[in-house]
């Protein structure tokens, strides 16, 4: 059986222009939703805070969920259907994380037992104190940098043997973090100012590879964000392990295309850039999408069947894997060829 | 190829060593290694991230200090005018008259070398100086004070009885604490964060208590309270009391506490034993205050502050106050244990019942099994027979991470179960990638061997370079993650590793051993 046949050709690489639009929209509106929404939502982890995930042996009202919270004085909490709707289980949620917490869960379970009229299972209780919930929000943004870091000493050393020259510029910009961390800039700030360094660094010393691949990552990235500020969900430890899943498996695309690029070039070296990477993108596609459903299937199985804890995990890689595909298509490549388009020789 | 059977047999042993890692998991008796360790969100349990207050223990420290050379001043006859801690952990000292003045830093240079002098004044023939400890020495104090604690906390954890808990310090003051299975959460807790600190102080009675709690207190003095709960009208009841400051004696000479039933009234109470040490001293200020009211404080709380009828010798007393059972074990426990040198807070709390976990278990089965036998069914359909070939790659790739957990004793979390999942999605890529290179080999009419071979030779670089960034991904994760993502990036490593192993060796194994042993003409891909 073949979804692709071997001698497929399609234009991928004219239709760049119309790529380039609508990545660019996509950036925006989620930039455009990041601000709106004030930076992304974060959960507990990250905020600080206390979530408590009960289980009603019956249905029980979200009304009556609330009056008996509101009897035993949460501050600000929200409250949310959790999991399967069959499954009665409830997220409660408040800004305040309850340090002392001496019989915390016991207090909500009479509470919400007196409200409802019903049995009251807690089954989780996560609090997070607000200085644990700062550490690991710059944990996280530390560990998405430094991902992004060494996956592009990588690519740089590995595709066009600039080993060395992708180290020195590595502790140059490891230096420039921590000596900007002497000043106490703030981590996001931080890891802006890092990012863009490191783009420009490409350009002068003409990484090109690394280049195209770092731009879909952070494409990927930010639209992944982008759209979880849209659909207003939580960012959590497992979203960001799955955004660093993420960016590993877009640029496992984006190697194997451009494997097959540097191959070519050898081949087909009489032969215009453009034809080269067409060439090289239809080659592959064969593999990208079967990969891709291969893995979309398993996401998929987990968003349906993985429980509500694993839910926005799922939406995650469910995301992350469509736009990494995309993304090495339309984006690494399309890049390599801007900068052919550049004119200098190289 | 010659090493075909070298190859062969390297594989069986892969495969061999990862099924007896995994045999403990399924039946623990067949030999004694551990199981596959599941993480608190699969089996439920409770993680605690505790700070603790070196600050407060430097505060205690200098409030020592303090006490200290008040009693000099006392035994030298040095008149002050103020002596206090104030700030925390300073002391602010005032004398008046030379005399005074010069006994002072006799004594200072005697007996206080260590504090650091932070100011001094004089004023009218006042001499006002401010002290501290030295940063060198405040650092070590906060420092053993975290040791300490962990040690404390160690030791009451191991008392309460629970299974292969995991207690750990992560940076300076903060301590980890990850108890499996544990149900009730509360006393678990109590017992954890109390900082359990017994001490003995006299009741000052010369002194008015009513006017002290309108803020006239004494200097010397303090009002705490004593709070007990009333079991049949669950009142809490606050009685004050004007207690001295200075400690007498603390639970530091303790040998031994147990709980035992009064039989009076049938009520628990706590029993203690001190050292030789506690003990004389315990006789010594029994027999001195004759008469006088002794407060047992614990916590700042006072338990009971009984008359003294007559001096006590033998070391023993008894701590009493309205406790169920449970609370007089833990009191024991915590007494035992020792004191904390410094209140601990708790920053991060996690807590996750088992139903919950056993729910989270199955649910991430059934979508690792559904997603799985998809994958399977698809490569089947597409690759045909080759499809089979990775398939048995793929079911063996499962029981490679399986045996990479139970083998470097790593946790399966809930997350971890999720990688697994991905695994499977992803790890066919290895053998689609090769499958495609020998398509395109084979449809320019290159035999079915020599494609296979020249479709490994070409497709093996590109694998690893793609497996390489995932890789570099999973342990950044693991170096960051806490938990239960730590357990995906686990899963994550072990699948990419797995999946390097059985598509790149075991898949090009078995082609060889159908076109080269078995003269196999065609190919089915």
């Amino acid at each position: 059986m073949q979804f692709i046949k071997p001698d497929i050709n399609i234009n991928f690489v004219s239709k760049r222009k119309i790529a380039f639009f609508i990545s660019l929209a996509m950036i925006l509106v989620s930039i455009a939703s990041l601000l709106i929404h004030k930076g992304p939502r974060y959960g507990i982890d990250f905020a600080g805070g206390t979530l408590i995930q009960v289980k009603f042996s019956v249905p029980a009202s979200l009304n009556n969920i609330k009056s008996g919270l509101a009897a035993i004085d949460l501050g600000k909490s929200s409250v949310q259907q959790f999991g399967d709707q069959r499954d009665n289980e409830y997220l409660i949620r408040t800004d305040i994380s309850i340090t002392t917490s001496q019989g915390f869960s016991s207090k909500v379970q009479k509470a919400l037992e007196a409200s409802t009229g019903n049995e009251v299972n807690i089954r989780r209780v996560e609090m997070v104190g607000p200085q644990v919930g700062k550490d690991l929000r710059e944990k996280a943004l530390f560990a998405m940098f430094y991902a992004l870091l060494f996956i592009t000493i990588y690519i740089s050393g590995r595709f066009e043997l600039k080993w060395v020259l992708s180290g020195v510029m590595a502790g140059a910009l490891m230096g420039a973090v921590y000596l900007l961390s002497v000043f106490n800039v703030s981590v996001p700030y931080l890891i802006a100012a890092a990012l863009i360094v490191t783009l420009l660094l490409f350009w002068f010393l003409e990484l090109k590879y690394a280049m195209g691949a770092i731009v879909a990552l952070i494409h990927d990235v930010t639209i992944t964000v982008g759209i979880f500020s849209i659909f207003d969900i939580e960012f959590t430890l497992p979203i960001i392990a799955a955004l660093l899943t993420i960016i590993g498996y877009s640029l496992n695309d984006t190697i194997i295309i451009f494997d097959r690029i540097r191959e070519n070039l050898r081949k087909y070296h009489k032969n215009p850039l453009e034809f080269t990477i067409n060439r090289s993108v239809n080659e592959t596609l064969s593999r990208t999408i079967l990969t891709s459903i291969t893995t979309l299937v398993v996401v998929v199985a987990l968003f349906v069947l993985g429980g509500g804890i694993i839910h926005d995990f799922a939406f995650a890689m469910i995301i992350g894997v469509i736009i990494g595909t995309y993304s090495s298509v339309y984006v690494a490549s399309p890049i390599l060829l801007a900068w052919h388009g550049r004119g200098r020789k190289k | 190829m010659k090493n075909l059977s070298w190859r062969a047999v390297s594989v069986i042993a892969v495969i061999v060593i990862a099924v007896i890692y995994i045999l403990p998991t399924i039946k623990p008796s067949l030999w004694p290694h551990k199981k596959i360790n599941l993480g608190l969100d699969l089996q439920g349990g409770m993680h605690l991230a505790l700070e603790v207050d070196t600050e407060k223990a430097v505060e205690s420290t200098i409030e020592r200090i303090s006490q200290e050379m008040r009693s000099f001043f006392k035994k030298e006859h040095i008149r002050h005018i103020e002596l206090n801690r104030i700030d925390g952990s300073r002391i602010s000292v005032q004398l008046q008259g030379q005399e005074n003045i010069d006994g002072f830093e006799k004594l200072l240079d005697k007996e206080f070398k260590n504090l650091r002098i932070l100011s001094r004044s004089t004023h009218d023939g006042i001499l006002t100086m401010m002290l501290d400890l030295p940063d060198k020495e405040s650092d070590q104090i906060k420092k053993l004070a975290t040791e300490q604690a962990l040690e404390t906390i160690r030791n009451r954890i191991d008392q309460f009885g629970v299974s292969e808990p995991d207690i750990r310090q992560q940076g300076e003051k903060r301590i980890l604490i990850q108890l499996p299975g544990i149900k009730d959460t509360k006393r678990a807790k109590d017992l954890i964060g109390r900082t359990a600190l017994l001490e003995f102080k006299l009741v000052d009675e010369t002194h008015d208590l009513n006017s002290a709690l309108q803020g006239n207190v004494p200097p010397g003095s303090e009002v705490l309270y004593g709070i007990k709960e009333d079991p049949e009208t669950r009142r809490v009841i606050k009685t004050p009391y004007l207690i001295k400051k200075r400690t007498l004696l603390t639970g530091a000479h303790l040998t031994d506490a147990k709980v035992q039933i009064d039989s009076q009234y049938n009520e628990p109470y706590v029993s203690i034993n001190f050292d030789k040490k506690g003990g004389r001293g315990f006789a010594r200020i029994t027999g001195a205050n004759v008469k006088k009211r002794l407060a047992i404080v614990l916590d700042k709380k006072v338990h009971s502050a009984p008359v003294i009828q007559e001096k006590i010798t033998g070391g023993q007393a008894r701590i009493t106050g309205r406790f169920t059972t449970e609370e007089a074990r833990d009191l024991a426990i915590a007494l035992r244990a020792g004191a904390l040198p410094a209140p601990v807070n708790i920053l991060e709390e996690r807590t996750v019942g088992p139903s919950l976990g056993t729910d989270s278990i199955r649910k991430g089965l059934i979508s690792m099994c559904v997603g799985g036998i998809l994958v399977i069914l698809f490569m089947i359909v597409y690759y045909r027979a080759s499809g089979l070939i990775a398939d048995f790659a793929l079911i063996l790739n499962i029981i490679l991470i399986a045996g990479g957990l139970a083998g470097f004793q790593a946790t399966l979390t809930l997350p971890g179960i999720a990688g697994i999942i991905l695994t499977i999605g992803m790890a066919v890529d290895a053998n689609v990638l090769i499958f495609e290179r020998i398509r395109e080999e084979m449809s320019i009419g290159k035999t079915p061997r020599a494609a296979v071979d020249a479709g490994y030779d070409r497709a093996s670089l590109t694998i690893l370079d793609a497996n390489v960034t995932t890789l570099v991904a999973a342990l950044v994760l693991f170096q960051f993650g806490t938990g239960p993502v730590k357990g995906f990036a686990v899963t994550l490593s072990l699948g990419v590793l797995s999946s390097l192993f059985t598509a790149l060796i075991l898949s090009r194994l078995i082609f060889d051993y159908f076109l080269v042993k078995l003269k196999s003409k065609s190919l089915s891909i």
